[in-house]
């Protein structure tokens, strides 16, 4: 497999070929003409594309979104089409029946938009700020350190450990993520603190 | 992994056991079809269902679930009874003659020194015979019947193919078969390798099925070669990722410990974990420990760490348990001792055995915290759906706080792959909604709580106050600020140890890895052995040179892998002892005379002579372990147990139920079941279609696998009156599923000790939230029972009924 010319260079390739020659050229006639000007244009030219990687299995194979807008420009950036980075060396542009719905995924209807809250005993959801779900949960933890935190074990040795809080982190965050995380959960004492890597 | 995907290429027989590649990473597979391709290399899977990776393999052998052990012993047995052992190898790299304590031995299904009381061993005779000179004593010529290598033949000897296929259900001849085929590869031109998943980690002694593997590679030559090793499948994208960087109760990063409380102080904790060499003139590379553990409590606390404050050793928690695993958190949490809980990414509702015990579990919280760009079932557990939550809601005081973050479109960063490769990537994409990075989430929890703090003090709250929060913005720290914080640096100028008049590294610049780490202080470092992720060459995550100089499939240009962007570990074991490659086709390094040269960074000093020193740098005795001396709480050679549900009793002890030293909580041992009573053995596995929970939110693939289903054999079909795609009702000691039946010809019953054993086959994709169907999981019949090293959950053999049956309800509203 030829993966020296890029599968962008030959995108833009293809793409130049179209907009430099004109339908008469390529010996269209009238009607045919006509029919091509109904064609839409290939709808990936004007878009942004960004190296990615699958987010799913740990073969993590090479993606390239594609997208309305440009997030180095400032821009909003909405979604069209994601396909397998034909550059990688691991997946050489395939994708499994997972990774080739990516798309799916990123719009999918049940993705969470908004912080939201459940009261105790309450059959819903409700919407919440961000500030005020930061500061209450910010309260409940500090109250229920304050209060369980131990500070020594019974010889007098200092274990500051904080049991009665839980974390779970994600094995699907990035590593910068996670290491975020992990000053912020080893960092208060939590020792209950685990990844799906122990399921 | 040991090596990587692409590196499976250059294989000669892949063996697929405890996986299922084709279907649960099937672009990774394709590296298997290329070397079948190209190398004429040969494919085994032996698995308990008749997977599409079998329907792709040369030969195929069923074996009853959770019988691993005693089918790779077998392997091992018959390699070493037919003279099948690469040995020039084994007796070089392994400790195959080194000579083990008098006491040390093995008898009805036990090592010795059990205390059935504790469950746990004593372990003090598992170990070696050292010298007064400290080293350990060995006899190359293997005649010592005290060396390791004798103990193994003896530990192996009831392995015979009969006993194989007694215990397996795997037939004679097709067991025979496959070690046939195995035991070639013994030849130093001829390579496998290992191929497993969750097939193998996820049973009471998941981590032996594992070592029998890795010894088994040992005997034949293949770990540290090109196109072999032992090759871990990992199922999320970046969960070698985050158990590198020591996201998990009993470690900090690059595999440092967590401290327990018989570590008192900063040289306590150091004195049990600066490994001296246990054989002349070996590396024992972590006696660099101490650099690395100051560097870290340097990236953590910064000036807060001092010398004059055991480097502020005492932030840290200690442990009182060897862990505070997701098993015990959730018994604590049932238990009513844990009152708030954060899932970043993760739904233990549906991810953690006993599903009712959870739900129990996660009512008691006074509250919980969920990170997710999707809904999960774990943020609505209070909510009712019928059959598929029968829960009360209004009797659920839980506050639930629901945080919506981005997804991987949305963010930069990077993740580790199972081949080690850190692989940067960017955002593409404008997060739906009002939806934040976790990086900021955090960020905006941590410094409310050291607010907080400040001003009303608190419980210790030094660890919190003194902080590195170094970032531009601490709101919002960068993914690049973090992953240099990872890589660390310089705090001031660090002198060239060689010349003391020259500056190293500048105070304030980016190390170039980890052998510039200091243990005084003057240098910081997140996690060790991801050092040289991102120094002053800049991000060499996001390299993207895909050259592969004479095809070995290395790829030293592509991202960064650790440690130090090497490719395949141990790949000094790929020479000789005078240091030319084993398979002259195949090289991997070679020593020219004065160093190593060749297509990987070697893994040991680039000048070290071949015949000084051994490939297992990270072991005190540079070899790798056949006997793992007291390492292991179940044993110093994988020997076969019976999952803690099992069709029938252990062979070698018919009163053993399960590991006899795994962990069980008092209230789960009355939730175990009999085979009288669920005689069928389960077992739980992915799909291709689908990825755990998160992929039946996605429309495509809902489409794809809608509904949920167990598979059965049509012979217990026929016994059960069961119709295909009628729906069944399963149910194990701890709860019930509705599903949709699915006979098939890709199950059939085995024979074990002489009884059929039906297997019953539960994947995992469903839920109440979605666009699929709703429907259920393995994780409602599953014990509550972990490894008895890791407290990874028996999700891969356990026990159920069946029988035909309606269809689950809704609520009804």
């Amino acid at each position: 497999m030829n993966v020296d010319l890029s599968r962008r260079s030959f995108l833009k390739l293809a793409g130049a070929g179209v907009a430099a020659t004109s339908l008469g050229a390529m010996g269209f006639g009238e009607a045919e003409a006509a029919e091509a000007a109904h064609v839409r244009p290939f709808k990936l030219t004007t878009t942004t594309e960004t190296r990615n990687t699958c987010p799913y299995c740990s073969v993590a194979c090479g993606v390239i979104i594609y997208s309305k807008g440009d997030l180095r420009k400032g821009e909003a950036a909405d979604i069209v089409h994601i396909e397998g980075d034909a550059d990688h060396p691991t997946n050489r542009g395939t994708l499994c029946p997972k990774g080739a719905a990516l798309k799916d995924f990123v719009k999918s209807p049940t993705r969470l938009k908004y912080p939201m809250h459940r009261k105790p005993g309450s059959d819903k959801f409700e919407r919440i700020s961000w500030d005020e779900a930061f500061d209450r949960i910010a309260r409940l933890m500090k109250d229920d350190r304050d209060a369980n935190f131990v500070a020594t074990n019974a010889a007098g040795v200092p274990v500051n450990r904080w049991t009665t809080v839980g974390m779970l982190a994600a094995s699907a965050t990035t590593n910068e993520t996670a290491w975020a995380t992990f000053k912020f959960a080893k960092g208060l004492g939590i020792v209950g603190f685990d990844n799906q890597a122990r399921v | 992994m040991t090596n990587s995907w692409t590196d499976i290429k250059n294989t000669d027989l892949v063996v697929v056991m405890g996986g299922n590649a084709a279907e649960a990473h099937p672009c990774g597979f394709k590296w298997v079809t290329e070397a079948k391709a190209n190398r004429g290399a040969k494919l085994i899977v032996v698995d308990p269902r008749y997977t599409r990776t079998a329907s792709v393999s040369d030969y195929y052998a069923p074996i009853r679930q959770g019988t691993d052990i005693a089918f790779l012993n077998g392997v091992m047995k018959y390699c070493i009874d037919n003279d099948k052992v690469q040995w020039e190898y084994m007796k070089a790299f392994t400790n195959a003659s080194y000579i083990v304590k008098d006491g040390f031995g093995y008898k009805d299904g036990l090592f010795t020194g059990y205390d059935p009381e504790k469950r746990d061993y004593d372990k003090s005779t598992w170990d070696y015979v050292l010298g007064d000179d400290g080293f350990v004593t060995t006899d190359p010529t293997l005649q010592n019947p005290r060396c390791v290598w004798n103990l193994l033949k003896e530990h192996l000897a009831p392995y015979t193919p009969e006993m194989v296929e007694r215990i397996c259900g795997t037939p004679k001849d097709k067991f025979l078969k496959v070690a046939e085929m195995i035991s070639e590869c013994s030849s130093p031109t001829k390579t496998m390798t290992s191929m497993y998943a969750l097939g193998w980690t996820q049973h009471s002694y998941g981590s032996q099925n594992i070592r029998a593997m890795a010894m088994l590679q040992l005997i034949l030559g293949n770990i540290g070669v090109r196109g072999g090793g032992m090759n871990a499948l990992r199922g999320h994208s970046n969960i070698q990722g985050l158990t590198d960087l020591g996201l998990m109760s009993h470690l900090l990063t690059g595999y440092l410990t967590m401290p327990t409380e018989k570590d008192v102080d900063f040289t306590t904790y150091m004195s049990t974990r600066q490994f001296k060499p246990l054989r002349p003139g070996q590396t024992s590379y972590w006696q660099n420990y101490r650099k690395f553990m100051v560097s870290f409590q340097k990236a953590m606390w910064g000036d807060a760490a001092r010398a004059d404050n055991d480097w502020a050793f005492n932030y840290i928690p200690k442990l009182d348990v060897p862990s505070y695993d997701v098993l015990r958190m959730f018994e604590l949490m049932y238990q009513g001792k844990v009152n708030g809980y954060i899932c970043q990414g993760f739904n233990p509702l549906l991810a953690f055995p006993n599903r009712d015990k959870n739900t129990e579990a996660l009512s008691k919280l006074k509250w919980l915290i969920t990170m997710d760009p999707l809904e999960t079932e774990t943020a609505r557990f209070w909510e009712n759906h019928g059959d598929f939550n029968p829960v009360d809601t209004v009797s659920i005081q839980t506050e639930v706080f629901q945080l919506p973050t981005t997804c991987f479109a949305e963010e930069d960063g990077s993740l580790t792959n199972s081949g080690r490769w850190l692989q940067w990537h960017w955002a593409g994409g404008t997060p739906p909604g009002e939806a934040q990075h976790d990086t900021y989430i955090i960020a905006q929890i941590f410094l409310r709580m050291r607010e907080l703090y400040r001003k009303e003090g608190g419980a210790f709250p030094d660890p919190i106050l003194n902080m590195s929060w170094d970032y531009a913005d601490p709101n919002e720290p960068t993914a690049e600020e973090l992953a240099k914080e990872i890589n660390g640096r310089a705090l001031t100028d660090l002198m060239d140890p060689t010349d003391p008049t020259k500056v190293q590294v500048a105070a304030g610049k980016q190390v170039l890895n980890f052998s510039q780490l200091r243990d005084d202080g003057s240098t910081m470092c997140g996690c060790w052995i991801y050092s040289g992720n991102f120094n002053e060459q800049g991000n060499n995550m996001a390299r993207r040179d895909n050259h592969d100089p004479d095809d070995t499939g290395a790829y030293l240009g592509w991202s960064f892998a650790w440690p130090l962007n090497r490719r395949t570990l141990y790949n000094r074991a790929s020479a000789d002892l005078q240091g030319r490659p084993w398979d002259p086709s195949r090289k991997l390094l070679e020593w020219d005379g004065s160093k190593w040269t060749g297509y990987d960074i070697p893994d040991i000093a680039p000048t070290a002579k071949p015949e000084d020193v051994g490939p297992f740098i990270m072991n005190q005795e540079g070899t790798a372990r056949l006997f793992t001396r007291g390492m292991m709480r179940d044993g110093p050679f994988p020997a076969h147990m019976e999952p803690f549900e099992s069709p029938v009793a252990n062979v070698f002890n018919p009163e053993m139920r399960g590991n006899p030293v795994s962990r069980v909580f008092e209230t789960d041992v009355a939730q175990m079941g009999l085979s009288d009573e669920f005689p069928y053995a389960a077992t739980s596995y992915r799909l291709t279609e689908h990825f755990h929970y998160w992929t039946k939110h996605n429309r495509v693939n809902s489409a794809l696998q809608p509904e949920f289903f167990v598979e059965i054999s049509e012979e217990l079909a026929k016994e059960k009156n069961i119709g295909n795609g009628g729906w069944v009702r399963v149910w194990s000691k701890r709860g019930s599923v509705k599903a949709k039946a699915v006979v098939t010809k890709r199950i059939r019953p085995l024979m074990c000790d002489g009884k059929p054993v039906h297997v019953v086959g539960i994947p995992l994709h469903w839920g109440f939230t979605g666009s699929a169907k709703k429907g259920f999981g393995p994780n409602s019949l599953a014990p509550f029972v972990g490894d008895a090293n890791i407290e990874t959950p028996e999700y891969k053999a356990f026990l159920v009924n069946i029988e035909p049956s309606t269809a689950p309800q809704e609520a009804t509203v």
